[in-house]
């Protein structure tokens, strides 16, 4: 069993133990392997394939803040994600080695004068499909969760 | 450093004047096939001078906000030339994308593709 990413900046949070880890490099295709074991562990749980869905946008729009901004696609950093999968939810962290962002201060991608530049819509697709999600003070860990058959 | 072939992302069919595209990938989700798939889709218009292109999204299963930034800036470049960009064929679950990040409105989106092509 892996423990938790260690102490989060929010006291009380309450974080999952994980049961399966992965490190990758900061490297384009390396988390397809990822979404394949998850997307497997969703199916065997009985998540329905808006649940998938969900998850596998969501985690996958982590996986790119993490390896394209947070980590600046330098291979030698590392990616860590963490996951957890039981009949009832899914709970996945994904943590860069960067400083961090402030995942309120992206601009409003939404706005018409934004609409065709990139901003925060990873950020905004993960908060849609998510039942939660929240960050770290520093923003280079993101913890999520989806609750099977959450209608979201 | 793993590398994967260029293979072929797009499957590309002339209609008179217009230019319609299938996408080949199932899943247009990880950032390897987006690269690709941008590059592919820019070199239509910047090599092979296509200015009415017309995305069918009915093999698409997943889209993430890496291949929207792809498609603005497509569509960027073909207004640029003088040229439109219409989008066709995309799934309830994956028309909500579009809806979430607001992107319908800026897009041409259709259901059909009769109806796309004659939007032209």
């Amino acid at each position: 069993m892996t423990k938790a990413a260690g102490k989060t900046d929010s006291p009380g949070a309450d974080v999952p133990e994980y049961t399966v880890e992965h490190w990758i490099p900061s490297e384009p295709g390396r988390a397809r392997p990822i979404h394949e074991e998850v997307e497997r562990a969703l199916r065997a749980n009985h998540f329905t394939d808006r649940d998938i869905f969900g998850v596998k946008l969501a985690l996958e729009e982590a996986l790119v803040n993490a390896i394209a901004h947070g980590n600046g696609r330098d291979p030698n950093k590392r990616v860590r994600v963490a996951y957890r999968v039981t009949p009832e939810r899914f709970d996945v962290l994904v943590a860069d080695e960067g400083p961090g962002f402030d995942p309120d201060g992206v601009p409003d991608c939404t706005a018409p004068e934004n609409l065709e530049r990139p901003c925060g819509r990873g950020v905004m697709l993960m908060r849609h499909y998510m039942n939660a999600v929240r960050f770290n003070a520093s923003g280079n860990t993101v913890f999520m969760t989806r609750l099977r058959n959450s209608g979201r | 450093m793993s590398s994967q072939p260029r293979r072929r992302k797009l499957e590309v069919e002339d209609i008179g004047d217009v230019t319609v595209v299938n996408f080949v990938d199932r899943k247009i989700l990880d950032e390897q096939n987006i690269q690709l798939i941008g590059e592919q889709l820019f070199s239509l218009v910047d090599e092979a001078g296509r200015r009415k292109l017309l995305l069918n999204f009915g093999n698409v299963e997943y889209l993430s906000s890496a291949a929207l930034a792809k498609l603005i800036t497509l569509n960027k470049k073909l207004h640029q030339a003088g040229g439109r960009l219409i989008l066709c064929n995309i799934s309830d679950q994956i028309y909500e994308v579009f809806e979430i990040t607001r992107l319908n409105k800026l897009f041409n989106i259709h259901r059909e593709e009769q109806e796309a092509l004659q939007a032209f």
